[in-house]
């Protein structure tokens, strides 16, 4: 078979899952885009205006394979002040040039441009923007429309709106603020609750399902009109057909206003911020392992933003919680995006009346978390643990942005954080002299073909690119030696950089390592602390928890090793398809036999990004085993799982044990190697013991219960049911 | 094909800290090459300088070293210049500069001005010592010049004279020669193959080069070929740096081909960062 033809098979059968997550992700995109619409101050279709046409667009043209396109949280504070000062027309005259802007950065090569922001700065500049979608939601969740002309008035406000809505007196409006402050709950603890079924719908979507089904109880179960506030309900949805009749008259008549170009170059700055942040974050969740053309992306983009303009929709940007969902529920090339567009098409043409029946306050809710995301006080605090430099940066970013606009804010970050380096190097020289040098030498060394880069002078925001030119032209997985030994000056950014490359590597099999730093703790010659050093397991908690101390009794009773300290080595996890698309944060409380075959732990990893971002605790047991075994994936057989086989998941049936395959769920690649496998023993077992989620790799087995951290007594059963599992298996 | 010995060393010589260091330097080099040696002092004569110049050179006298001094006022540049022409000097020796604080060498303004006008081949000295450092690892440039050939042979010869253990040949390819720029995975593999091939390329090259030197003097050195993606000029000195080369060979530039009108600066890059000792090849 040729080549061409197995492309083409394989996009063809992993095409059910593909509209599958497409369709979740647009569950999520609906409601985000009228929302981030409405908060922009753009009649709510804008959103998903765009997020189709950068659906249908960037599928076809764009250079990334996961992500999901359309109308960012970025930009809402941009586009704000793009159309309160040119006005909706012009707005749109001024999207569709910085959509030829962003393709032209594309042409020009120019995806490392967020390479030279400080990354304090851009925490600083996107805190901002989370406060300015916070601070403006905020009074409409509790149904509390109020008119500022600064943004911090809004921010000020936020507790006499709080008291007002306590003491409302118009029913209209207590139900409204009520529905904004269940929705906000919503938002709140749907991370928390792990149950599938759950969580096969979105947050967002569950708000938007309930709203109606709240209006529709008004309206057919209480004969009653609906309870909340004409003015707090959605309105200005169109339908399909008013969209393509009335597609706005664009102005270009402000073209000559500089107040019309400094909107251009914000939007097109901040479009390609986000985008390339989001890309390169959604490159590292890829179940493949593939790599981003970003330049072609940042085409698509343009291109997509243009069109939208031209529709009467926002800017396009690449969206990372989009994206996470995406890559979650199983999408695996472009097409997810594509599909994605035209659900949303579908939901416009079949629901566009449904969606007036959604209140204003269950919207700005999500806006509202979204925007707490952004600025949440986890990222000041851990900006904080980096150093007290970056706190600087980051506030005078946060503030010069509220107060004066955007792009004078990223300037001030830039520059402050520049001082600073100054004031460290204790002069300018450094800077001066070595700016232009090329500095980075990178060669392939004889023996073994590891990669050896050199560093020289200084490594900052100023050059970083020069260094990641080096990088991205080593596959992923080589070995890699970053040395900074003649290097005086490393900040932060690199650093944050590096540990990105160092997770990209160890991720795709390759190794990373960064070397000659702790040089530069001693040597007196540089006394500053910018370059903090990568980051080292947490050292021991003195005192253990009740449960920790409980294992230690266990283990001492079996003879079994146990520590309880973080531990971030968890290599041999990543073969695990379970994790393909989850980021492990570190595991800890280890259990293992003395050598070190079986081994049970607790872990802590995260799914998705931003605001569709779980972090999940969960017990596991990993099983080592001496010989090979085919790989595969065993749970119960439930609903869901019949919801994936017609997206393309295909239980493989074990002959003579139909209640063994009536009750689980087998999945495989190598269906002739898995069915010898299954044999009566192995089938037995599984049959008479409790149901565990059973995953190989390989060489080595997996197997947890629920998706919480396992007790005692569940510990006891996990173990010994895993090692009867190893004693069957060998 | 034949190496060119140096048949006369010069170096200027003033009576600062390092004169002693320079000095024995200096007569070392001459006396392990089979060199004269010519002392140029800027200044006028007089007998004190003369006999503190003396008993400086009285142990390499001994040895079998031959010498003259030569005085004579005027401006530094001018002066060792035409002295270095009228006695027909091969290889001229500067001293380097100590940047405060740092352990970074670079090249002063006078000597700077002679590397550049010079007709015969410079060594740059960082780090003079009275005690003899022995001359283990020597770098030299492989690039694609005309002028190439004679600076590896000349690398040779000097390992050969001084005992060196090691030469390091180092290809710098420019990163203009590979035309696909990485974006992406099919990109990043077709780049590899790319540099893959080059690097096969430069290496029959340089093995060309050292098949044509005789083998009395490649015999006893360990041999090594190093293709570096990066900036000419620079590339070099930083791989000399972190390799602890003590030896670094480069060419001289012409000012007039082909090569030099791209790359108009690549020996002025190791001249404001000296990596280690280096010999600009004439």
């Amino acid at each position: 078979m040729s080549p061409k033809k197995n492309i083409l098979i394989d996009f063809l059968r992993s095409m059910p899952k593909n509209i599958f997550s497409g369709f979740v992700v647009s569950l999520i995109a609906l409601p985000l885009g009228l929302g981030l619409a409405m908060a922009s101050d753009a009649p709510p279709i804008a959103g998903i205006i765009a997020a189709i046409i950068g659906g249908l667009l960037v599928s076809i043209l764009g250079g990334s394979h996961v992500t999901i396109s359309g109308p960012g949280n970025g930009l809402v504070g941009v586009l704000l002040v793009a159309i309160s000062t040119l006005g909706l027309e012009s707005a749109y005259a001024a999207i569709i040039f910085s959509g030829i802007l962003m393709i032209l950065l594309g042409f020009l090569r120019l995806g490392k441009l967020a390479d030279f922001f400080p990354s304090s700065a851009i925490q600083g500049m996107l805190a901002a923007i989370g406060l300015i979608i916070l601070g403006k939601q905020f009074h409409i969740m509790l149904a509390h429309k109020i008119d500022r002309a600064d943004t911090i008035d809004y921010l000020l406000e936020i507790p006499y709106t709080i008291n007002d809505a306590i003491h409302y007196k118009n029913p209209g409006l207590i139900y409204a603020a009520i529905i904004g402050v269940l929705s906000l709950c919503i938002m709140l603890f749907y991370p928390k609750i792990r149950n599938k079924y759950l969580q096969l719908i979105p947050a967002p979507m569950w708000i938007v399902i309930l709203s109606i089904g709240f209006s529709y109880y008004f309206e057919l179960v209480a004969h009653e009109a609906n309870p909340i506030d004409k003015n707090y309900m959605i309105s200005g949805i169109p339908n399909i057909s008013t969209i393509i009749s009335e597609i706005p008259i664009i102005d270009f008549s402000k073209i000559g206003t500089s107040a019309f170009w400094a909107s251009v170059v914000a939007l097109t700055l901040i479009a390609s911020i986000e985008s390339l942040l989001s890309i390169k974050a959604v490159d590292k969740l890829d179940p493949q392992k593939r790599r981003s053309n970003v330049n072609r992306d940042l085409k698509a983009l343009g291109l997509a933003s243009v069109g939208s303009g031209f529709l009467g929709g926002l800017n396009v940007v690449t969206v990372i919680a989009r994206s996470s969902v995406n890559v979650n529920n199983g999408g695996s090339n472009r097409s997810s995006n594509f599909f994605h567009a035209l659900f949303l098409v579908i939901f416009i043409v079949l629901f566009s009346t449904e969606l007036k029946r959604i209140p204003l306050p269950a919207l700005m809710a999500i806006l509202v978390f979204t925007g707490y995301k952004l600025a949440s006080p986890k990222t000041i605090k851990n900006i904080f643990s980096i150093g007290k430099e970056q706190l600087i940066i980051f506030f005078v970013t946060l503030f010069v942005t509220l107060k004066v606009g955007l792009i004078t804010g990223i300037t001030s970050g830039v520059v402050v954080t520049f001082i600073i380096h100054i004031i460290m190097n204790k002069g300018v020289s450094l800077f001066a002299r070595n700016v232009l040098k090329p500095n980075v030498l990178m060669f392939k060394e004889d023996e073994g073909g590891n990669y050896y880069v050199s560093v020289k002078h200084f490594c900052s925001f100023l050059n970083f690119y020069r260094l990641k030119e080096k990088l991205d032209a080593i596959p992923e997985d080589r070995d890699v030696v970053v040395d900074f030994s003649l290097c005086q000056f490393v900040d932060h950014t690199v650093m944050e950089n590096l540990n990105d490359y160092q997770e990209l590597f160890t991720k795709r099999d390759g190794h990373f390592e960064v070397i000659g730093l702790d040089m530069h703790d001693t040597d007196s010659k540089h006394p500053f602390a910018m370059r903090r050093l990568l980051p080292v397991p947490n050292l021991i908690k003195n005192s253990l928890t009740k449960r920790q101390s409980a294992i230690e009794g266990f283990a001492k009773d079996y003879g079994l090793n146990y520590n309880a300290d973080k531990q971030r080595e968890t290599h041999f996890l990543d073969y695990f398809l379970f994790f393909r698309t989850k980021k492990i944060n570190h595991i800890y409380n280890k259990l293992s036999e003395k050598n070190l075959a079986i081994k049970l732990f607790d872990i802590e990893f995260s799914e998705g990004e931003f605001i569709a971002k779980e972090v999940v605790r969960s017990t596991m047991l990993h099983i080592q085993l001496d010989k090979n075994i085919p790989e595969f994936t065993l749970d119960r057989e439930g609903f869901l799982e019949k919801v994936y086989a017609f997206a393309g998941f295909k239980d493989i049936p074990i002959q003579d044990h139909s209640d063994f395959s009536k009750r689980f769920y087998l999945l495989g690649e190598d269906v002739e190697a898995i069915k010898t496998f299954f044999n009566d023993d192995i089938t037995h077992f599984f049959e008479s013991n409790p149901y565990y989620h059973i995953e190989s790799n390989g060489n080595a087995i997996l197997v947890f219960g629920k998706e919480r951290l396992a007790s005692i007594k569940e510990i006891k059963a996990l173990f010994d049911f895993g090692k009867r599992l190893k004693d069957v298996i060998s | 094909m034949s190496l060119k010995p140096f048949k006369k060393i010069g170096i200027g010589v003033t009576f600062s800290p390092n004169l002693k260091a320079n000095i024995h330097e200096a007569s070392r080099l001459a006396l392990r090459l089979k060199s004269n040696l010519v002392l140029i002092h800027v200044g006028e004569q007089s007998t004190e300088k003369d006999t503190k110049f003396h008993a400086i050179l009285e142990h390499f006298v001994k040895k079998g070293l031959v010498f003259e001094i030569i005085f004579k006022p005027g401006n530094p540049v001018d002066v060792i210049l035409s002295i270095t022409n009228e006695k027909n000097i091969d290889l001229l020796i500067l001293g380097a500069l100590q940047r405060e604080n740092f352990l970074k060498y670079y090249v002063g303004s006078i000597a700077r001005k002679i590397t550049r006008k010079a007709q015969c081949s410079v060594l740059l000295l960082i780090n003079p010592s009275v005690e003899h450092i022995a001359c283990q690892h020597i770098v030299v440039n492989g690039l694609k010049d005309p002028k190439t050939t004679q600076t590896i042979n000349t690398a040779f010869y000097v390992a050969h004279q001084l005992n060196s253990e090691r030469i390091t040949i180092v290809e710098e390819i420019n990163q203009d020669e590979i035309a696909i720029k990485v974006d992406d995975d099919k990109s990043l593999r077709k780049t590899n193959i790319l540099k893959e091939r080059i690097r096969q390329r430069e290496a029959s090259r340089i093995n060309e080069i050292i098949k044509t030197i005789d083998s009395e003097y490649t015999k006893n050195i360990s041999i090594k070929s190093q293709p570096i993606f990066g900036k000419q000029g620079y590339s070099i000195g930083h791989y000399a740096q972190i390799m602890r080369a003590d030896l670094l060979v480069m060419n001289a530039p012409s000012k007039m081909t082909f090569w030099d009108r791209l790359f108009p600066h690549d020996i002025e890059h190791i001249l404001t960062e000296l990596p280690t000792d280096v010999l600009i090849i004439q």
